[in-house]
């Protein structure tokens, strides 16, 4: 018998090299993985003692025992509010023009194309952008809504993107069938392309503001400070928020204040995870069907 | 390029032999001289065709002779396609469908569609076929609507029981039959099939052949098929169709057993197509 269903020969080298291609693919995914446990463990080591409620209603403070981060707290947290507030409606707007109404034509390939490249600027630049227009020109000064107008065009293209490529994956038959129905455009946009597509407009928008939630660089452009003694009223109030007030106590010498930043790290990333959470699971509540 | 159309006047839809399916049949829809383009790619020349109310005209020809272009231009639905342009007129009851004052929504109300694959919106079976009707302000008991057209689409008895679910949870036979009954539901007067059985099974096609059999009481209907059996079995009037050009156009009987013309004869023997 001159043939054999076992392995051998060059079936046997290209075996070896899918093995080793597995290998690899699995030791650098698990060293990206050890990594970022191995910072999140010593992070958490580290912040873990200073984390009670203390500190998170405190406002800051020269003494390390009596600093807190409610100021930066709630200044995240109207800050991400008007962001949201400010750039779902337009980005979304935005996504539903370029998809349903503009049609192919070079102006709207023109727009798509730089908004996409807009995804790619550093944010400094956006701070950089952000002090000249809405803090100097239109004279909002270092206040929330300059923080927030800024934050607001960073994640814009982000969410454009995203909602229009969830806007895209509507079936072309859905609109037929509404069209087919006597439905003008905004109807069926409406009642059809904007439910079905809503999962992944979500999903986007959450991961958009997830990312402005991290952002420092044009918070410092626009003025955000660390010390702040008070809660926020309004949108024209001068704030501070949580990665501000970490880079600004590991800037400080003492290790106290170390200690202090890897508390606030976890309080953020902890809001951070919510927040992806409550994607997953909006996500999940709304691709259920029938709606 | 024009290749001799054959007016329908001398093909047979005035020479009645067959009394049983011939009623009065005025003129609804009515192409002339009709060519339609993507771009520099004209897909129908010069066509002539008139439709009669209150029948099933069928229209058969090889894939891309541009029948699926033509039905669309009856209730504009190539709009949506930029590089679109038709030449000609269209009319329905003798309003030229592409005239400027005429309002696409207006059109796509009276003349509805059903299409190839079902495509039932995401939603319960009530909200499918109620949905149209409340849009456009329908007056009457909704409920009532939505029952009747179920019950025209003959799916009624299969779907009474579970008016909210989704309507993803039917069949395919179901779903189409659910797409007919949207369609009816906004009282339409002519309703416009492309190849509306090519997704299902055999036994769904036959419950959605009888079921035009039913609807051609009240309504116009015009089907294009790839199906010349279908074509046969449900049409009153045949129209033959290759590379763009209305090779043939007549009663059904006659064009499947006495076809004037040799390519018509070719192509629903079966011998090419």
């Amino acid at each position: 018998m001159s043939w054999t269903l076992k392995t051998q020969g060059g079936l046997a080298r290209r075996r070896r090299k899918e093995k080793l291609f597995r290998v690899l693919c699995a030791s650098l995914t698990w060293t990206a993985i050890v990594l970022l446990a191995v910072l999140l463990f010593h992070i958490c080591r580290t912040g873990i003692g200073w984390l009670d409620w203390q500190f998170l209603t405190s406002f800051p403070s020269y003494d390390p025992k009596d600093a807190g981060l409610k100021a930066a707290l709630f200044g995240t947290i109207w800050l991400i509010a008007m962001t949201a507030a400010i750039s779902i409606p337009v980005g979304v707007a935005a996504a539903v023009w370029l998809e349903e109404y503009a049609g192919d034509g070079r102006f709207a390939r023109f727009l798509a194309l730089n908004i996409q490249n807009l995804a790619g600027v550093p944010s400094i630049v956006y701070g950089i952008l952000g002090l000249a227009v809405f803090v100097r020109a239109l004279r909002f000064g270092q206040s929330l809504l300059a923080g927030s107008l800024t934050m607001s065009l960073l994640i814009l293209p982000v969410i454009i993107i995203a909602a229009r490529e969830a806007i895209r994956a509507v079936p072309p038959s859905i609109r037929q069938a509404a069209f087919a129905l006597g439905a003008t455009r905004w109807q069926t946009t409406r009642h059809h392309v904007l439910p079905s597509a809503l999962p992944g407009i979500l999903t986007g928008v959450i991961l958009a503001i997830s990312r402005a939630i991290g952002e420092t660089a044009p918070l410092i452009m626009v003025g955000a400070v660390a010390y702040v003694a008070f809660v926020p009223q309004g949108p024209t109030d001068s704030f501070s928020c949580l990665p501000i007030q970490i880079y600004n106590w590991t800037e400080r010498p003492q290790a106290a204040f170390h200690e202090l930043a890897a508390a606030g790290i976890i309080v953020l990333l902890v809001a951070l995870l919510a927040m992806n959470a409550i994607a997953v699971w909006i996500r999940h509540r709304f691709s259920k069907e029938p709606r | 390029m024009t290749v001799s159309t054959t007016p329908p006047t001398s093909t047979g839809v005035t020479e009645r032999q067959d009394s049983a399916s011939t009623e009065k049949a005025a003129p609804i829809l009515e192409a002339r001289q009709v060519s339609l383009a993507y771009g520099d790619n004209e897909v129908v020349h010069s066509v002539d065709l008139t439709i009669p109310e209150r029948n099933i005209t069928a229209i058969i020809g090889p894939s891309g002779c541009g029948k699926s272009t033509l039905l669309r231009a009856f209730n504009r639905m190539n709009d949506f396609i930029p590089e679109f342009r038709s030449e000609g007129q269209i009319l329905y009851r003798g309003d030229d469908l592409y005239a400027s004052d005429i309002d696409p929504v207006e059109v796509r109300l009276r003349i509805g569609m059903v299409f190839q694959k079902p495509n039932p919106f995401p939603k319960s079976i009530t909200k499918n076929v109620s949905w149209s009707p409340k849009l456009n302000g329908y007056k009457g008991d909704i409920d009532e609507l939505v029952e009747t057209s179920l019950q025209k689409a003959a799916l009624w008895d299969e779907v009474k029981d579970r008016l909210q679910d989704s309507a993803l949870g039917l069949s395919g036979g179901q779903q189409q039959r659910l797409c007919i009954a949207r369609a009816l539901a906004m009282e339409p007067e002519v309703i416009l099939m492309d190849e509306p059985c090519s997704a299902l099974d055999p036994a769904s096609t036959a419950r959605i052949e009888d079921l035009l059999y039913e609807l051609r009481k009240r309504y116009t209907i015009v089907i294009v098929t790839h199906n010349m059996q279908q074509a046969a079995r449900v049409s009153d009037h045949t129209a033959f169709f290759e590379n763009g050009n209305l090779i043939e156009y007549g009663e059904t009987d006659q064009v499947f057993t006495r076809p004037n013309q040799k390519r018509t004869e070719d192509y629903v023997s079966g011998r090419f197509g």
